[in-house]
């Protein structure tokens, strides 16, 4: 494949590089479509393993060397030193518990994990009961959901603008400054520049963009509760808050679970906003920011990889719970 | 579905509505959506406000002195004005030339393998499939470096060269591969659930019929699963125009690959006074997923619906 080098123009350079993409497109497509064409007339015994192998084969493959061979080799890099020369066995580990800095990254990035997800799952809940009621709901879901359309580097930007702070005295171009001076706060502080308050606020982008995730789940849980089931309890005589607390609520529960877990991941793995926002500076670093800086910034790949290697092990387990899950359901079917 | 027949019994959803005090929640609702959406209000009109109202007053301004111009986007497609590139252009043509192949590569291969695994079964498919279910939680960051190692350096066992380096520093093509390696657990896990719901008696007769795997694939499967795909690849689409960390890995941040968020993600980090144009450059980045959004919701939400509501 050709280099794409930067044009002088700004359409040749659009032309040359839209090119190269569909070019490949059309390549891989090709080869496709060749292979498919000569594997489909072979028959016979062949025919089944042959298949097997050209429809599996590319993705395991790759799987294999993008995932499961990186996986192995990040856990074997996260017990070397810097440049992956010399055997340290569990010195980054040590490094990563005991020094001060990564104390503050972990406390962070388990707040996070709470924080972000619970918000945001609940937040939704509540927008998918409410919203059912009214007329046009189907625009203040669109509207709430949008967010999730955005990137987190877009959705950052615009909140560092409403977080913009400048002198008292000077006229704010930050919403949020405005905000606080209009109701009476002589003296805002510089949001982003206040810990903890600022994990905070980075913490709202995040519930920002995954609320609306979480309400259209959940509103779709809620409409699959079969009728009966709200009936029975109906006349039994719940009511209100009880009826949602002890017959909605435990009927969505697999999907309440699978919502927190999603949006746990994101948040866990999520570093964009972080970077954009703060660069980490401020008492504001995550785990995932962290181990960026550490491997491509610092250049300690040894360190890098022990903490990912400990990002890993905390999605572990909520994976491995969705897994037992997953089992459960395949079994019942 | 019963309400035609008995107008009493009510929906889970209705019944738990109807004890919330009415107008209290109307007015909650409407003012989260307002809440959810000034900000982003806020950034289209401060990209359109010229330079000096912007570093002068808020945006809400524009209420008052509706002043608005498109020099701004044209500044930060084209001039750059930001001293160092020649503007915003080349990331934006990188965005699509990395989204379109990334979304069609694993889609493409993720339907394969979900059929293998649900019509051509073997022996231990379904430990393969569920290992490949848990990839998914690999975090991305653990990839990278290895991944990176293997593109620039090749494999190397011993002495013993398993794998050559490639050259592909300066294409797309690390980033196509990157992308299509993290987007295949979660695609052949839906697809899957999808494929292996088709109807046994048509890929029965279908074989009896003595068509190879290859031509039910194309001519049943696929047509078949249309929507599926389409939901896939509109949420794979907005995932890859939307990734940092991938891009910023491997395609640098350079104008020759670099997409439009690594070069937000600069801006914003190296650049704050500037706002009319960190607006517009953040807006240009939103307006092709906000397009993809609003015109294809239905199906994006069906593609969200089939990972986690079990129907």
């Amino acid at each position: 494949m050709p280099t794409a080098l930067l044009a002088d123009s700004a359409w040749t350079d659009a032309t040359i590089k839209l090119g190269n993409s569909f070019g490949a497109i059309a390549g891989f497509l090709g080869i496709l479509l060749v292979v498919f064409f000569a594997a489909g007339r072979a028959s016979g015994r062949l025919s089944r393993p042959l298949a097997i192998g050209i429809f599996l084969g590319p993705a395991v493959l790759l799987l294999i060397v993008g995932l499961v061979a990186p996986l192995v080799r990040t856990v074997y890099l996260s017990f070397y030193n810097d440049d992956s020369t010399r055997f340290l066995g569990g010195k980054n580990y040590g490094w990563a518990l005991t020094t001060d800095s990564i104390h503050t990254v972990l406390l962070n990035t388990l707040l996070w994990l709470v924080i972000a997800p619970l918000a945001a799952t609940g937040l939704g809940l509540v927008l998918a009961l409410l919203v059912e009621r009214m007329r046009r709901q189907a625009l203040y879901k669109s509207l709430i959901f949008m967010p999730m359309a955005v990137s987190l580097v877009g959705a950052s930007i615009i909140w560092k603008f409403v977080y913009e702070a400048r002198d008292s005295s000077q006229q704010q171009i930050g919403l949020l400054s405005q905000l606080a001076i209009s109701l009476g706060w002589e003296h805002p502080p510089n949001w982003i520049l206040s810990q903890p308050l600022n994990n905070f606020l980075l913490m709202a982008v995040m519930v920002w963009v995954q609320t609306g995730f979480a309400m259209v789940v959940l509103s779709a849980a809620i409409k699959a509760i079969p009728d009966e089931v709200t009936e029975a309890a109906r006349l039994d005589g719940a009511r209100g808050l009880q009826l949602f607390w002890y017959v909605t609520v435990p009927m969505i529960r697999t999907t309440l679970v699978v919502v927190l877990t999603t949006v746990m991941i994101t948040t866990l793995k999520a570093f964009d906003i972080v970077r954009t926002m703060t660069g980490g500076n401020f008492g504001t670093q995550v785990l995932a920011n962290e181990m960026y800086s550490q491997s491509f910034v610092q250049f300690n790949v040894g360190r890098g990889s022990a903490l990912a290697v400990i990002l890993f092990l905390a999605v572990l387990p909520l994976v491995a719970y969705n897994i037992v899950q997953l089992r459960k359901e395949r079994e019942t079917r | 579905m019963s309400e035609a027949v008995q107008p009493v019994p009510l929906t889970a959803a209705k019944a738990v509505r109807k004890s919330f005090s009415a107008p209290l929640a109307s007015v909650f609702v409407i003012a989260v959506t307002v809440l959810w959406t000034i900000p982003t209000f806020g950034l289209l009109a401060t990209s359109l406000r010229p330079k000096q109202d912007v570093a002068s007053s808020g945006w809400w301004e524009v209420f008052v002195h509706p002043d608005l111009i498109l020099s701004n986007y044209h500044a930060v497609l084209f001039e750059g004005g930001f001293g160092n590139s020649a503007g915003m252009m080349p990331f934006l043509v990188n965005s699509l030339a990395i989204s379109t192949p990334a979304t069609i590569f694993p889609l493409v291969l993720a339907a394969m393998a979900a059929y293998a695994l649900a019509w051509v079964r073997f022996r231990g498919s379904d430990t393969v499939f569920f290992i490949i279910f848990a990839l998914q939680v690999v975090p991305l960051q653990m990839a990278l470096i290895p991944l990176l190692q293997l593109f620039s350096g090749g494999a190397h066992l011993g002495g013993l060269t398993i794998v050559p380096a490639f050259d592909l520093s300066g294409t797309y093509a690390p980033v196509w591969l990157a992308h299509t390696m993290f987007a295949l657990p979660l695609a052949i896990f839906l697809l899957h659930n999808f494929i292996s719901q088709l109807p046994r008696d048509l890929m029965e007769a279908a074989v009896v019929d003595g068509a190879s795997h290859f031509k039910i694939f194309r001519s049943i499967v696929l047509p078949l699963c249309t929507p599926a795909l389409a939901s896939f690849a509109i949420f794979e689409f907005l995932w890859v125009w939307n990734d940092l960390l991938v891009a910023l890995t491997f395609a640098g941040g350079t104008a020759e690959v670099a997409p439009m968020t690594v070069r937000l993600a600069q801006l914003s980090g190296s650049f704050g006074g500037r706002w009319e144009l960190l607006t517009a450059g953040a807006f240009l980045s939103l307006i092709v997923p906000l397009i993809v959004f609003f015109s294809l919701q239905r199906y994006f939400v069906r593609g969200l619906l089939a990972g986690s509501v079990k129907g």
